[in-house]
Formats: C-alpha cells, structure tokens, sequence
C-alpha cells in the first residue's frame, strides 16, 4: 500500500464544484421526466381543526388535472407512522397518515393533493376545492399546555406532554447547599427554521411492468428513505430506488419524513407516471422542520472561588402536534439537557427535559442538535458567575475547564470524552484575538460612548455517532457505512460510498483519503455518492459523520484495494507483496522506491489478461468495506469561539465586528472545506442569535413565513471568521478523524450573546432570550419605558 | 392563452408561446431547460433567479417571460460558456466560495454585475452588494474574498 500520506491534510479543491460555477448543477427540481405531472396541496388554514366537509369535485374537472387525492385514496396506500425511539421510555406521538383525515394539526396541514399537467395548473385546482372546518383551540403556550383541562394538540392525547426525562446525580442538592454562589436565568430560544435555498423537491417515478419505484429526492439521507418507502408502501426495497443528486442545502432538514414527500410517492403508485413535487417558499415555512424553540430555567452553584461546583436546568421545548419520524423530536431536547456544563469540570447536575406537543410546524433536528441551547444557557450563566465574582471571562473558563491531561472522563450527564483540548484551545483564542488588547480598546471606546462587547463560548461537539443515537433505540437508521473501491482496466480509480454530498465537499475529502491508500493524485479517484442503487447502503449524512465513519470506511476500502493490487503484481512480479508499495501511479519496490508495474499495467492485465495470472491468484479489482464505529459511543469534539460586536444603545442594532473560532476536529483532511464548514456553520448560529424567528400568534398562525418576512443573515451583517485549529486525532480510527460541521453552528450564538451583554453590562441590561432584536436589547436597557 | 414570444437568450434568437402569467425564470427553466437559473423565494427577495435583462441584473421571478420580449437575456449558462465570468469562476473555485451550489449563479451574476459598474469594491462595499442574494452554507467570508481578489487580479491585469 502507499506508505506516504500524501494529500490528507492538504486543501484540495472540489472537483464537483466546477459544474456549480458554470450553472450545470443538477438539483432535484430542475430534473423533468417523460410524462411528468406536478403536484400542489390545499392546506389547512386553521392551527386546528376538524374537516366537516371536503369537496373536490369541481377540482376534478379544472383544466389540466390528472387526479385530485384526498386522504381515503391516498392514505390507504401507505402505512400509518408513528415516532418514537426505544430509549426514550415513557415517550408518545399520535400516528400520523399522508393527509389529514378528520383532524388538521398545523396550519399548513396537507388535506388534498392536486396532480396536473403543470404546477400552475394544480395550484389553480386547489383553489376550487371546498375545505369546511370546525376551529379546535390551538394549543400554543408553554407551561401553560400542561395544565389540568388544557386543550390537547391532537386526538387521542392523554396531554401534551411528549416526553419527560430526568438525569441526576446524587450530590446535587447538597452542592447548591454548601454553595458559596448561584447565579441563574431564564433563557428563552425562539423557534427557527433551515431554510435551505433549494426547497425541499422529489419527483417519484413507478414503472409497473417493473416493480420499480425510483424516487429522485433531495434528501441527505437516501438509504433511510429507501427503507421507509419500501417498509411505507409494501415494496420489497431492492425494487426502491432513491438518488439524491446535487442538494441545495440540507442541514439536518432533509432528513425527516414529510407529509409531501409521501403523497408524490402514493401519488406515482396509483398514476404510473412520474410526479414531481417542489416546495415553494411560502410550502417551506408551514411544512419544513422548524426547531430549537427551548424555555430553559438554569442554575449555576459555585464554590467562593468560582468553582463550577453543579447546574440544575429544566428544558421545555415545544415540537408541534406530534413528533418528527423516523428520527423523535425529542433528540433535540435530550442532547441540550446532556450537553449542558459539557465542558467544565462540573462534578454534580440536575437535568430535567419536557417535550411539549403544540399546533404548529413540526420541530426536530436541525443542524447543531441540542447544542446551541446547552452551550448558550451554560455559558452565559460562566459570564454571570464571572460578574458576581469579578472574575475575568477567560479565566473563569480557564479555571474550571476539564483539563487536557484529565482524559479519557465522563461527564456528570454520561457522556464518555476520550480526549479533548479545553486549556490548549482557550490559550490560542487568547492568543489570536490579543484579548488584552480588545479589553483596552474596549475600556477606551466605553469612554467615547462606544459599546463594545466581547463574548467567549467553550462547547463540546458530538460527532461520528455509533448505532448508540438511533440504532438501539429500533429505528432503521444506519451507524456504519460502505465503500466500494475498484481499480478500472485503465488504472484509474472509482470510489462508490455511503456517505452523502451537500456541498460539505464529502466527495472530494474521499477522493484524498482513497488516494493516499492507492497512491494516486485525488484527480484520479472518481467519487460516486447520493444513489442507493450504486452504492452501498450506509447511514449518509447526519450528525458530523462523514468525515470519521465514512473517511475511515473510505480509508479501509482504499488499504483493501492496496492490498490485492500489491497481491496481483506480486504474482506478475514474482515478488513478495509485502516488498511493494504503491507511489505516484505504480507498484514500487517500497525500499528502493524503483517502478515495477504501472496501476494501468495491473489494471490492464487483471482485466484483459487474466488468463496470465498463476492460478489462484484473485484478480477481483473491486473491493468492498464498510465500517461500523466502535470503541466511544461518540466522538466528542470541542473548542471555544470569542465575539466582537458593537451595541447602538439608542437604536438596539448590534453590528457584529469580528468573530473568531478556535476547533479541535481531530485529523484534518481537509483544512480549506473544515474551515468554510466551521465559517458557514457560525453564520447559521448567528441567525437566531439576531435575527431568525418563527413568529406565531395565539391562533397559532405564523406570522412572517415568507422570505421577505424572516430574516436570515445576509452578506452586509457577517462578520469576517477567524479561525484557528487544534489537532487531537481519535484512537478509535485509524484516520482518526472526528466531525466538524456543528462545531460553528454550536456556540456561535453564545459567543454574540456574551458579548451583546458585556457590551450592556454598563447599564446593568442583560438579554436572555433570542433573537436579541434591537427593540428586546431596548427593552432591556429600558429606553421603551423611557 | 398563450402569446407569442420573440427574445434572444444567450445570444440566440428564441421563438415561443408561452401564458402571460409564466414567469421569465420558469421560462427559462422549464421551456429552455437552462436550469443554471435557481428559485429560492420567488418574491425577489433571495438572488437565485438572477438574470441579465440587457445586460441589467434582474430577478427572474418577478418579470413575466413577456416581458422580456425583444430584449436580450442572458444566464448564468452563456456567461458561463462566453468566457466573461472565467476569473471570477476561478476564484470561486480557488477559494471554495460555494458549497451547495444553489446561489452560486446568483452570486456570480451580482459579482459581475458590481465589477462592471464599480471600479475597485472594498469588502464593505462587496457585501453590501451581496446584499441581495441568500447564501445558507458559507456563511459569505469566502466569497467575499474571491470577488475581492478577482478585483485585486484585474487590476494587476489592466496594470501590466
């Protein structure tokens, strides 16, 4: 094999990324099958509601309408399902069906489906429809939801409680007693949504004659959907084909079951014609997982030294009427509850987490599951201990941050750290963003009347998940993934793997990684990905795995496709194989370094001239690996993030003026594609920290769900990113790769929040909710008050 | 109804029928299949539809096919194959300016248009430019640069 890593670690510049740039991408919606119809969906209008008349008769007969479905034709093709995960004990959730059949549960609820000639079409045919409703009360508060004779979200209910869940150590009580401080907070966070630019889009296609159903379908995640469609709609799944081409953004979204999704599948069973759907933007608000909406109470205990000594948290978190399939709405919960007080040397906690039903969008995992909401609650309470004490910001953190020599530890909350680097990554921030420099100028500018702030954030990242996340819990989602890696008769080389492409630049990473086994430039190493019916089947892209899982898969095929190469050449060479590596495109005597076949040779031979091969000799040129994670249940990654803004306090506006970011993502294959994963993650904490919100009234009808109306960050309002890298490989690998695309999204609000208040912190104002609006950062300095 | 249509796309000369209300985006898209030309929002409001409307960059969700009739429209398709975007194509690339590829049209047509009709940008400028087009995935630092240095190579061209 090549026993010289060549371009692992180097920034290689993504292949697929050129056909980007000159308009040839090849997105789910621009795709137009023969015979293609196009669906629209007339929705509830109503939060809740019972239908008391559906008329689509008229509808039938518009122009350009193939069928009109309601839910007695297209629900009876389809299994019900019902989410929830074995290890959340005591957790419920109504079934749920393709389109509402008595109850509506959400503004935006599917009652029928259109299907016709054009979108345009089918659009103008749900306006003919006759939808009566009777109003339900929606539920829509917090606390509130839970009290006795409460209006219940949905049908067959006992209370809108989804799930509750405690986590408790023995000593927390007496820690709170014998404390010599405890600062606390109610923190809110406002419910968001991705919004990925390409909206959610597939085009489901059954040949009859065949048996075969293929669903084009923008999703991270096509093995997943392969088995829910073929489980769903009674096919046996080698018959199910699901390709995810180029996706325009993801983030966790597309991986969730959607009523729409579902219905174009039904739809082609029954039509035996393709039938595309693609969201449009005001679809998206009302039918896209929103998420992160938490009400969290928190308490910090310290000792009078301002050692962390406990937290005692209670989370609410309201997900809609029911919970999201295949994956729980309670996931989101579950990680913010254990990540809390994650990086810290914090011996006792008290976690208490309620899952709340309401009627509204469903709400589930969303890039940066859970974290945002931990790091955010636990580091502004760091920053009101490190006020009440008069304890620098940075060197609270640096007192009570868990050493980097203390590994391998467990947190108070069961998570297993096999090695991080809290000290080393807060002495480099120091050192990157000269913070005794920012304090001074800070100290100056307050005297000109300049609100300077400037906020730290340490956090913890979970990454490279085993089948501990989802697998134990009975879903039918996958921890491993699989490779097959083959030498073509002309030498060059194919890779076809599991794991999925949004633009993180998954292909290219595999590319380098294989390369360096087979000792080839990345250029020759095709990568295949995102078709279930070319590639093995594997878990894709969810929580940061395809760098660690999917790079170790890669990296195993690779060392497997070495191996028989040095093997075949051994036999043509008469040589011992283990006296060959592979270099610069050839077998090489690996002492000398002396060529002895070209890859093309072997190739050649081992394709066209078997027959010259010694008997026995394996001239198999396609290998295939997978790999399940083994060892740590997760692969914990960490760093700190520092924020610089500046407060208008007449005008509320925050400007941000630098960010930096210091991430220790283990082995990095990549250093270009990690940073612009850490850059584009922190914008998407920025978001909510500011400006992102899904605002709803008491009838539970969102009020600014078009992009006009939502605000998501825009190039005028980012700050440049600085970032700065620590490098702490897992054993558990042999890459030794860990994950890094929630590392940004994590902390970034926590960062800005910390800084928004140290820039108040003058005027005695604190901000505990997001978005920090400027007319709640007025609110907070009392100037709406006067 | 459908009424006759006569433009020139990407310097071709186009004859069709098309309805009034279609409109030039999902003409674009979906009669001329030149699906270089995204849609994000079709409100005007997210960049990805961005076209050249005699040689002025417009969103394409907002103007009716018919409106652009007798005008020349050109995509992210023929600016692409004429060469006039190969620097900025470059440094995208270089820089990894893009991850999803979504709004990279529409980021590539606005960085044309501003290099067109500013001389020399400075990062402030550039983002405020960019202040029309949604990107989700990068959090925009990256392509900032790369607009930043196409300007800083083309004026190291005209210089030497």
């Amino acid at each position: 094999m090549s026993d010289r890593p060549a371009h692992i670690g180097q920034p290689h510049l993504r292949h697929n990324a050129l056909r980007h740039l000159a308009g040839r991408g090849a997105y789910v919606s621009d795709l137009q099958l023969p015979r293609m119809l196009h669906a629209a969906f007339l929705r509830s209008p109503m939060a809740h509601g019972l239908i008391t008349a559906l008329d689509v008769e008229e509808a039938r007969t518009a122009p350009g309408v193939v069928a009109v479905f309601t839910a007695a034709e297209l629900n009876a093709r389809c299994k019900s399902w019902t989410s929830g995960l074995g290890h959340f004990a005591g957790m419920v959730s109504v079934p749920q069906n393709i389109l509402a059949e008595r109850e509506v549960l959400w503004a935006g609820h599917p009652v029928a489906m259109v299907v016709a000639r054009s979108r345009a079409e089918a659009e103008d045919a749900c306006e003919r429809i006759l939808l009566d409703l009777d109003e339900l009360e929606p539920v829509s508060g917090v606390d509130e939801v839970l009290l006795p004779g409460a209006p219940l979200a949905a049908d067959g209910l006992e209370s809108n409680l989804c799930f509750r869940t405690e986590l408790k150590t023995e000593g927390v009580a007496q820690a709170f007693a014998r404390a010599a401080h405890v600062v606390e907070g109610d923190y809110a966070f406002g419910r968001h949504t991705p919004v990925t630019l390409e909206p959610r889009a597939v085009v489901a296609d059954y040949t009859p004659s065949s048996g075969q159903l293929t669903v084009h379908h923008g999703t991270q995640t096509p093995y997943q959907f392969q088995d829910i469609y073929a489980r769903q709609f009674g096919l046996p799944d080698h018959k199910v084909r699901v390709i995810a081409p180029d996706v325009g953004g993801s983030f966790g979204m597309k991986l969730h079951l959607y009523n729409e999704e579902m219905a174009a599948v039904a739809a082609t069973l029954i039509l035996h014609r393709p039938v595309r759907f693609v969201a449009d933007r005001l679809e998206s608000f009302v039918s896209d997982i929103h998420a992160r909406e938490h009400h969290v109470r928190a308490r910090m205990a310290l000792d009078a030294d301002g050692t962390i000594l406990a937290m005692d948290v209670e989370d609410r978190t309201p997900i809609g009427a029911f919970s999201a399939y295949p994956r729980t709405s309670v996931v989101e919960g579950n990680q913010s509850i254990r990540l809390m007080g994650a990086p810290y040397r914090m011996p006792d906690y008290r976690g208490e987490l309620k899952v709340l039903f309401q009627n509204k969008v469903q709400a589930s995992q969303y890039r940066a599951v859970g974290h945002p909401i931990a790091c955010q609650v636990t580091e502004a309470l760091v920053d009101q201990a490190a006020a009440l004490l008069n304890i620098d910001p940075w060197e609270i953190r640096a007192r009570n941050v868990v050493p980097d020599d203390a590994y391998p530890c467990t947190s108070p909350t069961g998570y297993q750290f096999e090695k991080l680097s809290h000290e080393k990554s807060l002495r480099l921030l120091r050192e990157m963003i000269d913070y005794d420099g920012l304090r001074r100028d800070q100290a100056e500018l307050r005297n000109a009347g300049i609100h300077r702030g400037i906020g730290l954030a340490t956090f913890v990242e979970i990454t490279n998940p085993g089948a501990a996340f989802y697998g134990v819990g009975g879903a039918r989602i996958s921890a491993q993934d699989g490779a097959v890696v083959r030498l073509t008769p002309g030498g060059e080389v194919h890779c076809a793997i599991s794991v999925t492409e949004q633009g993180q630049g998954t292909e290219t990473i595999m590319a380098q990684i294989v390369a360096d086994q087979l000792g080839v430039n990345p250029d020759q190493v095709k990568v295949t990905t995102g078709d279930t019916d070319t590639t093995p089947s594997g878990g894709a892209a969810w929580a940061c795995r395809g760098a660690g899982i999917g790079g170790e898969t890669a990296l195993r095929a690779g060392r497997k496709l070495a191996r028989r190469i040095a093997e075949i050449a051994g036999a043509v060479l008469q040589a011992d194989p283990d006296t060959l590596a592979l270099r610069d495109g050839a077998v090489v005597d690996a002492a000398t370094g002396v060529e002895r076949l070209t890859l093309a040779e072997v190739g050649r031979i081992a394709t066209y001239r078997p027959e010259t091969l010694p008997a026995g000799t394996d001239n198999s040129l396609s290998v295939a690996q997978h790999f399940a994670p083994t060892g740590y249940p997760f692969g914990f990654t960490n760093g700190v993030q520092a924020a610089l803004v500046e407060v208008d306090v007449e005008t509320g506006m925050v400007r941000l003026l630098k960010h930096w970011v210091v991430e220790d993502c283990g082995r990095i294959i990549n250093p270009l594609l990690v940073d612009e994963q850490i850059r584009g993650g922190v914008v998407q904490g920025l978001g909510p920290a500011l400006f992102e919100e899904c605002l709803y009234d008491e009838n539970g009808q969102l009020q600014n769900g078009s992009l006009a109306d939502y605000l998501v960050p825009m190039a005028c309002e980012m700050p440049d990113i600085i970032i700065g890298h620590v490098e702490t490989p897992t054993e558990d690998t042999i890459l030794g790769a860990k994950g890094v695309g929630e590392a940004g999204t994590a902390a970034a609000g926590a960062a800005v929040m910390n800084a928004v208040n140290d820039a108040l912190s003058p005027f005695g104002a604190r901000l505990m909710q997001t978005p920090m609006t400027p007319a709640r950062i007025l609110a907070a300095l009392c100037v709406g008050q006067g | 109804m459908t009424l006759p249509l006569h433009l020139t796309v990407n310097g071709q000369s186009v004859a069709e029928h098309v309805e009034p209300r279609t409109s030039l985006a999902d003409f674009l898209r979906d009669r001329l299949r030149l699906t270089g030309t995204h849609l994000g929002c079709e409100m005007g409001v997210c960049g990805a539809c961005l076209v050249l409307l005699d040689g002025k960059p417009v969103h394409g969700c907002l103007v009716l096919a018919v409106q652009a009739a007798g005008s020349e429209v050109q995509t992210i398709e023929g600016l692409a194959e004429s060469g006039a975007l190969a620097d900025l194509q470059r440094a995208f690339h270089e820089r990894n300016a893009l991850q999803c590829g979504y709004c990279t049209p529409g980021m590539l047509i606005t960085a044309h248009s501003l290099l067109e009709t500013t001389p020399a940008p400075d990062r402030g400028e550039i983002r405020t430019a960019l202040s029309g087009n949604f990107c989700r995935c990068t959090g925009y630092e990256s392509i900032v640069d790369a607009i930043a240095v196409t300007i800083e190579r083309r004026a190291e061209g005209a210089g030497a």
